[in-house]
């Protein structure tokens, strides 16, 4: 196979010629600035690109990339994107969805997708509240939130999006967040690269309705304390002084913080985001608490199992490989099938 | 001894067990057999909905009826000649449909006490006068066709199983059936197990000869081939035309196609059969639910595909949100709706056409949609087609109206010739559209068509974002624009309000009828068999079919203002008669049954004779 040719796409080529109309200082600014200026590196001409969203704030996303591009409906943009990928495995599709689009009104079609492994990059801007409509508590929202439509606090326990997606064996899962764009990049990169679903939660500031829901991993004060930088192959080890880190403790289902300088050095866990029993990586987005302490970030699992789209059309490529008769040729033989009488 | 040989021009048989009796497969047998010999046929299975209800219940029987003749039939017959009943469930079901005089074969074996009381027999019917007025022949078939396996290196269940081989085999000898197609039937069948080929064999031969050496079956039966036209034909359910044509449009269209499905009754043969043709590029998938089906189908149209989603009432409604969205893509979906008896969960192996309305009108804003109906089994091939010629030509979803009736129903389909086929072939767009030649306009309309291009991804330089918010005309970007968005609303309906659809033809032999029987759907058979009874006792009255719903042929108002009384024979509760009315002031007389079953020629007829009579 030769060498792909460079494209030379710049940022600017994925930049539709449409008014961006999130309010002024939504963190989903800088996620479309973080993709537009990532997509260059993919080396795929815009046309085999297709952002395929659902309905919300981040749902607009696909009107602002220069890209092919379907504004959806609610919830149901991975079934959508389920049948252009499974039907077209030349195409790149992205999947853009929110948490109140994935995870509410369009959960059945998100892990089924994941179960699947249909070949989708699906980007789930998650700011736990509903934007579009002003300010409902969303599937990600705090038990007893308090907004428009729970006055005295939500009854619902919250959805761990990635649990979710590791519970329906999603093959590769991610965390990142909006303000930071190197880390954001690096991993749009990894799920890029994933064959099959690439299922990636960006906590994304909505700065109307539900401000400053992720300081604690954005301010410089708490940021290092709070966030768990997962990287392959590394003993899990943060803050600022590299003064926590995860371990396995004997006998326990899970996963534990403990301070590095009791902790003797074998017992931390080296992060492998390749283990195929989706138990390890579940522990892992298990650890944060309430106060988004301990919140991992990085690439969680990303193992291999066949893709959708290359399973059912081996399946069509089996079939045709037999064929020697043109389409009408093979049309005539069946309709002719079965018990037949002429009658002259 | 010599039977005598009586030659009829008709015959209508009724296959009746326990689910598990194995009637459908009997009767699809029959119908076989009829096949080959080149009478016209007509079928209509009847099952519950429950896989195996409690044996030898009421709810738990199972029947096939099959009407053949010497002539061109329309319907599988109003009242059965002949009743195979396989237990006392299935005499009690069936024996109000039956005439007097009819012939009632029963399987004495199953009429046991116990049998008996389950379906509330206080005395044997056998036994006491209750079927008198009918010809009845007690037959052990469960013992007889046990007996005759004897030899035969089976389980006594697997020998047992058979008896409804051995009933073939009786009724094949006493109708003058060709057998040789069931004989082949059973070597594919049971390919795996030789022993039970040859015991079904054995079994049927068993039945056979029982016929020509018992004394209690003194006449032989034929009927002669019916005239029909030269070429090839092959008995098909309506769900089976329906699978070929949807094939058939990927050929002709030189599309991939893709179906997107949920397990429906009494669809789910259509994903069954279409998963079976992947060499013609037909990609199959059984979705999460109705929803994500329709959905995975656009998505696949948006590619380039022809897509489809298969499905019945219930999923329709689920569906409704998709269907405008392809709306407002305008992009190509087929959507098959098998109707069944509901609302809700309704009687799913049961027939009704009460998804019109739903249809026509059941989305959210001005939604427009193509919908068009077969008439016949054999028609769903030719419907399918038309479903996608309409949604290929005009980029629009097209729903195509089935029903249960049609849809498990046969009758002989004379074979098309490929090339006689539509030609559906589209072309995707590939270069910019605007008048300087320098941008892509997605929503710049075809004058004619009115259709927009069909860009897929993978085509350079035509980059676009389409969307459920409304489209700026021509450039398709989002517009607020209150005079852009009540001229879109209103262009969409123009688009399927202008699509060409043929006029609708009349059959009124002597022209001289002032009665107009309008119909649409699988009602055809039935109502063309009462206007035939009608006009063979000199009676004048025309039929007009629709197939074409939406919209509706140009000449529909002129031809319905032509008739003095315009009747409209529905299995729902007047959906169509109500849009006539709504849309050519004419004071159509409905005629209304939701029974689950097809109408009877012999109702209709009755009815329709009272009409005359008022006119």
């Amino acid at each position: 196979m030769s060498e792909p040719v460079a494209l030379k796409l710049t940022a600017k080529d994925f930049k539709s010629d449409q008014e961006v109309r999130w309010c002024p200082g939504c963190g989903d600014y800088a996620i479309l600035a973080a993709v537009q200026q990532f997509m260059p590196e993919l080396n795929i001409p815009r046309e085999r690109i297709v952002f395929v969203s659902g309905i919300g704030c981040s749902s607009r996303f696909p009107y602002y990339m220069n890209t092919y591009g379907m504004h959806s409906i609610h919830g149901r943009a991975p079934a959508i994107a389920t049948g252009l990928s499974a039907s077209r495995p030349d195409l790149s599709v992205w999947v853009v969805t929110g948490d109140g689009d994935a995870l509410s009104i369009g959960g059945n079609h998100l892990i089924h997708a994941l179960r699947r492994n249909v070949n989708l990059k699906i980007l789930l801007f998650n700011n736990r509240i509903y934007g579009l409509t002003k300010g409902q508590y969303s599937p990600t929202s705090e038990i007893g939130k308090v907004t428009k439509s729970t006055p005295v606090g939500s009854a619902d326990a919250p959805f761990n999006p990635l649990s979710l997606a590791l519970g329906a064996e999603a093959t590769f899962v991610a965390r990142t967040i909006d303000s930071d764009r190197k880390h954001l990049q690096s991993v749009l990169r990894a799920a890029a690269e994933h064959q099959g679903s690439a299922f990636v939660e960006i906590y994304q500031n909505c700065n109307i309705f539900n401000d400053g829901a992720f300081d604690q991993l954005k301010e410089p004060a708490t940021r290092d304390d709070f966030l768990i930088r997962l990287e392959h192959g590394q003993p899990i080890t943060f803050g600022k002084d590299g003064q926590f880190c995860v371990v396995h403790p004997p006998g326990g289902f899970g996963l534990e913080v403990r301070e590095t300088a009791t902790t003797r050095p074998e017992e931390i866990v080296v992060h492998d985001a390749t283990v195929s029993d989706p138990a390890y990586a579940f522990a892992l987005s298990r650890l944060p608490g309430l106060d988004l302490r301990n919140t991992p970030i990085g690439v969680f699992r990303s193992v291999d199992r066949p893709s959708y789209d290359s399973v059912v059309q081996g399946q069509l490529d089996a079939a045709r490989a037999k064929v020697t008769e043109t389409p009408e040729q093979q049309l005539a033989a069946l309709l002719n099938s079965g018990d037949t009488w002429t009658i002259l | 001894m010599t039977k005598q040989i009586r030659q009829l021009d008709r015959v209508v048989i009724r296959f009746a067990g326990d689910s598990g009796d194995g009637m459908q497969l009997t009767g699809d047998r029959f119908t076989s057999e009829t096949a080959q010999l080149g009478n016209d046929i007509s079928t209509l299975p009847n099952f519950p909905a429950e896989i195996r209800a409690p044996a030898g219940t009421l709810p738990g029987v199972s029947s096939f009826q099959v009407h053949f003749a010497d002539y061109d039939i329309l319907t599988p017959g109003d009242a059965p000649n002949v009743l195979v009943a396989m237990n006392p469930a299935a005499l009690k079901a069936n024996l109000a449909d039956l005439p007097r005089g009819a012939d009632i074969i029963v399987n004495t074996d199953e009429f046991t006490r116990r049998n008996l009381a389950k379906v509330g027999y206080q005395a044997n019917p056998l036994d006491d006068d209750s079927l008198t007025g009918y010809v009845v022949h007690p037959v052990a078939l469960t013992s007889m066709t046990v007996g005759a396996l004897a030899e035969h290196d089976v389980s006594k269940k697997d020998a047992e199983r058979a008896k409804n081989m051995f009933a073939l085999g009786l009724l094949s000898w006493m109708y003058s059936r060709p057998y040789e197609s069931t004989l082949r039937f059973l070597e594919r069948k049971f390919a795996a197990r030789p022993e039970l080929v040859a015991a079904n064999v054995a079994a049927f031969k068993a039945g056979w000869n029982f016929g020509e050496t018992t004394e209690d079956f003194a006449v032989r039966y034929e009927v002669k081939p019916a005239k029909m036209q030269p070429g090839t034909y092959r008995n098909i359910t309506g769900n089976a035309a329906l699978s070929l044509g949807l094939v058939a449009a990927g050929v002709r269209s030189g599309l991939p196609v893709f179906l997107g499905a949920y397990p429906i009754t009494p669809a789910s043969d259509i994903l069954h059969e279409l998963s079976k043709h992947k060499r013609f590029g037909v990609l199959t998938m059984q979705a999460e639910d109705e929803i994500a089906a329709v959905g995975a189908a656009l998505g696949a149209s948006y590619g380039g595909s022809l897509g489809v989603t298969t499905t019945s009432g219930p999923g329709v409604a689920l569906k409704s949100e998709t269907i405008s969205l392809a709306v407002a893509l305008e992009l190509p979906l087929v959507i098959v709706d098998v109707q069944r008896a509901g609302p809700s969960t309704g009687m799913p192996t049961k027939t009704e056409q009460a998804d019109l309305n739903m249809a026509l009108y059941g989305r959210h804003g001005e939604a427009p949609v193509a919908v068009i109906a077969p008439k016949s089994p054999a028609d769903c091939f030719h419907a399918a087609l038309e479903a996608a010629r309409i949604a290929l030509t005009y980029r629009t979803p097209v729903i195509l109206l089935s029903d249960n009736y049609v849809a498990n129903g046969s009758e002989p389909w004379l074979l098309p010739d490929v090339a006689s086929l539509p030609d559906l072939r589209v072309e995707f767009a590939s270069r910019p559209n605007s008048e300087d030649g320098t941008t892509f306009l997605p929503y710049l309309r075809d004058p004619e068509t009115l259709a927009r291009p069909w860009a897929i991804p993978g085509t350079p330089g035509l980059e676009h974002r389409i969307g459920g918010l409304e489209k700026a005309d021509k450039t398709g970007d989002i517009s607020y624009d209150p005079a852009n968005h009540d001229f879109m609303v209103r262009t969409r309906a123009t688009r399927i309000e202008t699509i060409p659809v043929p006029d609708i033809e009349v059959e009124d032999p002597d022209g001289d009828a002032r009665v107009l029987v309008l119909g649409w759907g699988s009602t055809y058979g039935p109502i063309g068999a009462a206007c035939r009874g009608l006009r063979q006792r000199g009676l004048a009255i025309a039929q007009a079919h629709l197939r074409h719903l939406a919209p509706m042929p140009a000449n529909l108002g002129t031809v319905l203002r032509g008739y003095d009384r315009v009747v409209i024979p529905e299995m729902n509760l007047g959906q169509l008669a109500h849009v006539v009315r709504a849309r050519y002031l004419v004071d159509a007389i409905g005629y209304n049954q939701v029974r689950g079953l097809p109408f009877t020629a012999a109702e209709l007829e009755t009815m329709l004779e009272e009409v005359l009579k008022n006119v």
